[in-house]
């Protein structure tokens, strides 16, 4: 009697098992693919693994699916993949050995892009207006002659300052 | 004179001497990294005549196999995947090959399944019968020494541990193997 009751007892058991495990629900594309645009598949370079069309991806996809089933997550299944063919599948490398140069690389060019950008405005802003050695403010020779100056600012080129110079001889005729 | 030189430029954009130093070693190293991706991307697949890259195996049945474990007999190295079909049309002839030569244990046949899932692998591996040592290629190891370019890719290694004949895609005999392996036996 207390044979024929354990019998009963481990049969309901394994059925309320499997009822358990029957009600998992299979992981959806969506979850699967959410894991998948993290990787890329070393046959089809630059496509992520979530829209590579071929049979390879399609199976690694699927492996996802399995490895989310089991109740493990993007972290673990990252992992597995990286162990199983190589760090080169993940889109983002582990931060390790000589892959530290793609994360410490970009911040620090760019900071000092932005260093030396900085730099040569505010040097460009500093700088004073400087003529030509000899060459006598616009302003000053029109005082010294007594023409009205015209209203355009000092300029250091030298066919500005000739052109200046011819106008002044026009505006004395 | 070049100290002047050097001034008036520091003066013209206000930038002192180092961070000209940085900018060009930055730029150096940039164009650096790039040229060694270029060489390493144009440089092919290995030849024969090349020494065979030496890597470790692991079965799956469990053994470890290294490679410079097996000097001093020709070893037959197959690339493969459970998806590649033409990989498909040449399993048989590698397996009766093996089958001919492991008597002797002069010759040593080694498969590596290539961007294969562990499932797909084993089920390949049941439906041809395949009995010599099989395993996945671990973190691309193999794959990246041996600088595949798809699969099936053979590599023959002669007794001196060199790269004999490589042959890219599949075997369409069993003679075509035999004549390799034969030629490296003599």
């Amino acid at each position: 009697m207390f044979t024929l009751l354990a019998a009963l007892m481990a049969a309901l058991f394994t059925f309320q098992n499997a009822s358990a495990q029957d009600a998992k629900p299979t992981p959806s594309d969506n979850q699967v693919n959410t894991v998948a645009r993290q990787m890329y598949c070393p046959i089809c370079e630059n496509i992520p693994l979530d829209v590579c069309p071929t049979t390879s991806c399609a199976e690694w996809r699927e492996l996802i699916r399995e490895k989310l089933g089991l109740g493990w997550d993007a972290a673990q299944i990252k992992q597995f993949f990286a162990a199983q063919y190589g760090d080169r599948v993940l889109a983002e490398p582990p931060a390790r050995g000589l892959n530290w140069l793609i994360y410490v690389l970009p911040p620090l060019v760019l900071l000092g892009g932005a260093f030396i950008v900085y730099r040569v405005l505010t040097g460009m802003s500093k700088k004073p207006a400087v003529s030509p050695p000899g060459a006598v403010p616009y302003a000053q020779a029109g005082r010294d002659e007594g023409i009205a100056p015209l209203p355009s600012p000092v300029s250091k080129d030298p066919y500005v300052q000739r052109m200046e110079e011819e106008l002044r001889k026009k505006q004395r005729e | 004179m070049e100290m002047n030189t050097v001034s008036e430029e520091k003066n013209k954009t206000g930038l002192p001497v180092w961070a000209y130093v940085v900018a060009f070693v930055v730029l150096i190293g940039f164009l650096g990294l790039l040229g060694w991706g270029l060489i390493r991307a144009q440089k092919g697949g290995i030849l024969p005549g090349d020494p065979a890259p030496n890597f470790t195996l692991t079965t799956y049945d469990g053994q470890t196999i290294n490679l410079a474990d097996t000097k001093g007999k020709v070893v037959m190295i197959n690339f493969w995947a459970s998806w590649c079909t033409t990989c498909a049309d040449e399993a048989a002839f590698l397996e009766n090959a093996w089958k001919h030569y492991e008597p002797d244990g002069k010759v040593v046949f080694l498969g590596i399944a290539w961007v294969d899932t562990p499932d797909g692998s084993m089920q390949y591996l049941q439906r041809f019968g395949i009995t010599y040592p099989n395993g996945d290629d671990q973190g691309g190891e193999a794959s990246q020494k041996y600088r595949i370019t798809g699969v099936p890719e053979t590599y023959f290694i002669d007794r001196q541990g060199k790269i004999a004949t490589v042959q890219i895609g599949p075997f369409v005999s069993e003679d075509a193997i035999y004549k390799v392996v034969d030629g490296l036996l003599k």
